[in-house]
């Protein structure tokens, strides 16, 4: 049934899952259904936001990362490093030391994302001015967004802007600069350390683009416990390279709540966490908030900083980051070119293709067939009890309902049918007893 | 299939539901999402109308493959020229509704601009009924 669209960064340990439906409640695309008393996320209704993850107790959910020893295959091996991981360090650590440590763990080379920010701010700009039809302009920041915007809003996927990303920017940019200075391309492996999930699947499949520039990702938990071990025994002090050029505190906040809408001129909206996103984009959809220039929206609550791979305490990484004055920064090693030499370069290279819309709430390509399903829906949520208890192994009476018409799910797997049906005697105990198990699994019975 | 929603008449905080509600519905039968956006702007358009200035009202919905038709009907005070009403702009709204954001006028030619049949008829101080069809074009259809 599930037609495979694109690589997914989120995985299910099925030997550590326990099928408890923590991850199945929060999904926001009703991704999740309990079989065999595992969690199963369906690949076209992921948008990898990360939500099954943070709300997994036993962390059964893990982010498929890039092996680390991958980066020996380089010669130069280069960490694209998001600010949100200096962020996650106590201001005892300067950036020197904090840079010193990850070049400690491999890295030859660090380059900040956020560097490309300024330049794509003035772009976002120019691009609202020349595409007033766009209205409200969504930014193409957050992969988890996009990608929800194609499944849930199919309507608004014209709104996005069809501008790369920072991070893809810097990275054309980080192999545009070595390569100008003579280094052999196949030589360059650029690693992204990912704050969360969806940023590796849009590396793995983007949209919109037919590759990506980045050899690898990390994760950002990952290379942090290497990092602060480094810290704290080695004492860091030199670093060889520590960015051509410091972020401004502006390029900083990028990728914070408000870090993209401060820059725009006309009316803006930041929206962060992924149900407000949602609630958002309804009024948007149906007309209902008009007038909106651009918008800001971001899955995670306080934007990258919440993360799912992220360490500290997102309000912490957010203090941080704010309060990054100019002068909290030295440059080290003044380089002869920034990114300010390339930008015509890059700025002839920000387009990305159209995007396509992926809905997932059609009950059949068929609109009379589509009709019917939607008729026995009806039918079976009149008899299904509306507590969205979960025990039938979908998240909700409604989602078990469409399963059932779509031929994943059998009615009898509601126990309050069963529990009517034993009692009317259509049902026998060890009939409805192999319907539980093939729901939960053999241990808990 | 028919469906049917009722409109409360000065409910502002919850104008929009049946709109809303009626969008899923699209979604599911796979509506091509342009012309979602059109039939939910058109009626999320008519419902506040009823909302603003009706009592109470009713919406009556139609569908069928090849087309959408809603049938808004409301007792109220009724428009007392149609061909004004339609104008871009043209209100009657109060200060009051105006100030949360309604009223700006507009109403009825927004809905006339994304609707393929728009007919009004109206009764001063009885009501009106709007019947607004909104073809469905199954060329756009998204298939896998």
């Amino acid at each position: 049934m599930a037609v495979k669209h694109f690589h997914h960064a989120l995985k299910i340990r099925t030997e550590t899952c326990f099928g408890c439906t923590h991850c199945m409640k929060v999904c926001p695309t009703e991704a999740i259904r309990i079989r065999n008393g595992k969690a199963i996320i369906q690949e076209n209704r992921c948008v990898d936001c990360g939500e099954c993850f943070k709300a997994c107790p036993v962390k059964a959910i893990y982010i498929d990362q890039d092996d680390f020893e991958r980066i020996k295959a380089f010669d130069y091996r280069i960490a694209l490093l998001p600010a949100v991981f200096t962020g996650q360090f106590s201001r005892r650590y300067n950036r020197e030391q904090i840079y010193s440590a990850i070049e400690a763990t491999g890295f030859t080379h660090i380059c900040e994302v956020e560097q490309s920010s300024e330049l794509l701010a003035e772009q976002i700009n120019k691009y609202a001015e020349s595409n007033p039809a766009k209205k409200p302009l969504i930014s193409s920041f957050c992969p988890a967004i996009i990608r929800l915007i194609q499944v849930r809003f199919p309507s608004l996927v014209n709104n996005i802007m069809l501008l790369k990303p920072p991070l893809d920017i810097t990275a054309l940019y980080c192999r545009k600069k070595f390569t100008d200075e003579g280094v052999n391309p196949a030589k360059i492996g650029v690693f992204y350390i990912t704050p969360c999930a969806a940023k590796i699947a849009a590396v793995k499949s983007p949209v919109g683009e037919d590759y990506s520039m980045i050899t690898g990702v990390i994760n950002m938990d990952f290379l942090y416990n290497r990092v602060y071990h480094h810290l704290k025994n080695d004492h860091p002090t030199e670093t060889k390279t520590a960015g051509e050029r410091p972020l401004t505190p502006a390029s900083t906040r990028w990728t914070l709540t408000h870090g993209e809408s401060d820059h725009f001129n006309g009316r803006s909206f930041a929206v962060d966490e992924i149900h407000n996103v949602i609630d958002f984009l309804e009024k948007v959809e149906n007309d209902e908030i008009r007038n909106v220039d651009f918008l800001e929206l971001r899955a995670c609550d306080e934007s990258c900083a919440g993360g799912a791979l992220t360490s500290a305490n997102r309000f912490l990484i957010v203090e941080r980051l704010r309060n990054t004055k100019p002068a909290d920064i030295k440059i080290v090693e003044p380089s002869k070119k920034t990114i300010d030499d390339y930008r015509s370069y890059l700025e002839t290279r920000l387009a990305i293709q159209e995007i396509k819309p992926r809905p997932i709430m059609k009950l059949d390509d068929d609109m009379e067939e589509a009709m019917k399903k939607m008729d026995k829906v009806k039918e079976l949520m009149n008899i299904l009890p509306g507590t969205d208890c979960a025990v039938c192994g979908a998240p909700t009476c409604q989602s078990f309902a469409k399963d059932i018409v779509q031929g994943d799910a059998d009615i009898r797997q509601c126990i309050f049918i069963q529990k009517s049906r034993e009692n009317t005697g259509e049902l026998a105990l060890p009939d409805s007893l192999k319907l539980m198990k093939e729901i939960w699994g053999n241990e808990k019975f | 299939m028919l469906f049917e929603y009722s409109i409360k008449g000065g409910d502002f905080s919850t104008a929009g539901q049946a709109s809303s509600r009626f969008k899923k519905v699209l979604q599911q039968l796979n509506v091509p999402p342009q012309t979602i956006k059109r039939i939910v702007i058109a009626l999320y358009e008519a419902e506040v109308n009823i909302v603003a200035h009706a009592f109470e009202g009713t919406i009556n919905i139609e569908v069928q493959p090849g087309y959408v038709v809603m049938t808004l009907t409301d007792k109220g005070p009724g428009i007392p020229d149609i061909e004004k009403a339609m104008e871009v702009g043209y209100s009657t709204a109060s200060p009051k509704v105006r100030e949360m954001g309604f009223g700006a006028g507009m109403g009825l030619s927004n809905i006339k601009n994304n609707a393929d049949i728009l007919e009004i008829q109206s009764k001063i101080n009885q009501g009106t009924t709007l019947k607004i069809t909104v073809n469905l074009n199954q060329e756009n259809v998204i298939k896998e």
